[in-house]
């Protein structure tokens, strides 16, 4: 079955956004489609993790909208925007440190939890069967990302590629519609980086996640990315194809620096 | 070797319940990252909630049964405190998400200074007693195994055992459940579990509710030790040496660092005492902290703070 790209899933509308007087993004608008991959990429500091954390909610744009499946939202926050089934990866891994890779993955589940505390506390009934079913999903993903030997290791001690695997398996624990990927393959071997773009091709392609992608290395996005978004100082300078993007002047000079 | 271990034993026995009001701080720094300033003030409030209620309900109610009148009155003092606990996360945490510790600990100061006014005015300030029948009388242990036995203070045991038991509780609790992994979650990194779509709100009411609940019981146990007064929220000091031995964010460590300090202050009172004249419980916990402050400033089991530069 070949995924079928649908209509726009997510649209943001002429967001801006600026911390005192500086301009992080500056009008804003792109949509995302059903299934697609979607990049943004983008200079340093272009203002590519900061869309991202807006539309994650973790920042509250000043002006602009999200229409997520034909929904408003003017002020969304991390809790919501996962309830409304967008998770995602960190830049700077953001993992539960002290905890084994397993338990990190079950907290992706948190949301579909419905056993009240004290049922937990008792070890009660639905408790443990909702338990011992999260955990059958978890190891499954675990199967999925090809970490079975590293399950009860703490993922402080983990090399970086594999904690990055880890912090991807918490965001597809969550069973997401929408998948927000912050640099997945910064810092890591040429090998890793390989896994990883069939890690996420195969979450696109089995379970038809919607992804979208913030990634410095071109080969890569232009390799997997259905539409490319371009950012710069905050400004949307490109946006179509790949093979668009590639050819358009604004993006080279923007890459290459004025007057190449 | 009859004395030594008599002296150790109730070292051990002290040490539990200093344990049990340094895992006050230890359960909410770990799962908001606040150290709690009001975690003294808690303890006095929940004491004097206990003392005022188990004479109120009987009168309320017209209750003979000492027994039940105490039951009722340590359930009402646990809902005050889950109330105080809704309260804080309400008023005070909540519009805090993110902010720094400082601005955080400030705040706990704040409670802290509230909470006494209010248990104040709602409780009245005499010293008031709690009385739930702990053995008062000590017991002789092991007579044919020690020359003379071992003198065993009763409540003391009591004590213990109900510290060590509310430890080995919570210690399941955050291990074994959901909502224990979500607490440790929460602690790891706000930010990513909310991402995931865990509760701060509710997770952060839910700890300062056990906390609530270890105040109550320390309450309850040192309120029945001492007496319930003003002074009481002072004993919270003694659990500052423990967090900072055994480290802020280890529940083990509140434990084992709880009894090293009972049993340090217990043995050099008794064998460094005489030779430089004495007093030294007071200060000796104090100093071992100063100790560890130099040479493991993140205590025994707590995280080794590394910072990337």
């Amino acid at each position: 079955m070949t995924r079928q790209i649908g209509e726009a899933i997510l649209d943001l509308k002429n967001v801006s956004l600026s911390f005192g007087g500086v301009k992080a993004l500056t009008d804003i608008s792109f949509d995302i489609r059903e299934h697609e991959i979607r990049a943004i990429i983008g200079p340093n500091g272009a203002g590519k993790s900061s869309m991202l954390n807006v539309i994650n909610g973790v920042y509250r744009p000043q002006q602009g909208e999200i229409v997520l499946r034909g929904e408003r939202f003017s002020r969304m926050n991390p809790y919501k925007a996962a309830k409304a089934g967008i998770s995602r990866t960190f830049q700077n891994i953001a993992l539960f440190k002290g905890m084994s890779v397993l338990d990190n993955i079950m907290t992706g589940r948190s949301l579909k939890i419905g056993s009240n505390l004290l049922q937990q506390a008792f070890w009660w009934g639905p408790a443990r069967r909702e338990e011992l079913a999260h955990r059958a999903k978890v190891e499954e993903v675990i199967d999925f990302l090809e970490i079975q030997h590293i399950r009860k290791t703490p993922v402080g001690r983990l090399p970086y590629g594999l904690q990055k695997r880890v912090d991807l398996g918490r965001a597809l624990a969550m069973e997401p519609s929408i998948l927000l990927l912050d640099e997945p393959m910064a810092g890591m071997n040429v090998e890793e980086k390989q896994d990883m773009c069939r890690f996420i091709l195969d979450v696109n392609d089995q379970f038809g996640t919607t992804i979208v992608l913030i990634e410095h290395d071109m080969a890569v996005v232009m390799d997997i990315s259905d539409r490319v978004v371009v950012l710069d100082y905050g400004k949307k300078i490109g946006d179509g194809a790949p093979e668009e993007v590639r050819a358009n002047p604004d993006v080279i000079s923007a890459y290459l620096g004025a007057g190449h | 070797m009859g004395f030594f271990l008599e002296t150790l034993i109730g070292g051990l026995m002290a040490g539990m319940l200093y344990s049990l009001v340094a895992l006050g701080f230890v359960l909410i720094f770990k799962a908001s990252g606040v150290f709690n300033f009001a975690q003294g003030a808690m303890v006095l409030f929940a004491a004097l909630a206990m003392a005022r209620f188990s004479t109120w309900i009987p009168q309320w109610l017209g209750l003979e049964s000492a027994a039940l009148a105490n039951v009722l009155a340590f359930l009402a003092a646990g809902a005050v405190m889950f109330l105080v606990a809704w309260l804080v996360e309400r008023l005070v945490l909540r519009h805090l998400v993110n902010q720094e510790g400082a601005t955080l600990l400030m705040a706990t100061l704040g409670i802290a200074y509230i909470l006494e006014g209010i248990g104040g005015t709602l409780f009245g300030s005499d010293i008031y007693k709690i009385d739930v029948g702990m053995p008062k009388e000590p017991v002789m242990i092991l007579e044919h195994v020690f020359d003379g036995g071992l003198l065993i203070n009763k409540e003391d045991f009591v004590a213990a055992s109900i510290a060590a038991l509310l430890v080995a509780l919570l210690a399941l609790f955050f291990q074994k459940t959901t909502t224990g992994r979500a607490l440790r979650a929460v602690a790891d990194d706000h930010q990513a579990a909310q991402s995931i779509g865990i509760p701060l709100h509710r997770i952060w009411f839910i700890v300062w509710c056990v906390a609530g609940v270890v105040a109550l019981v320390a309450g309850v146990i040192w309120g029945s030790k001492l007496g319930v007064q003003f002074s009481l929220s002072t004993v919270a000091l003694r659990g500052l040496p423990v967090v900072i031995l055994g480290g802020l964010t280890s529940i083990p460590g509140a434990i084992i660092g709880g009894l090293i300090i009972g049993v340090g202050e217990k043995l050099s009172e008794v064998y460094l005492g005489p030779l430089i004249g004495g007093g030294i419980e007071i200060w000796f916990a104090y100093q071992l902290a100063l100790v560890f402050l130099l040479l493991r400033p993140q205590g025994l089991f707590g995280e080794k703070i590394i910072d990337r530069v």
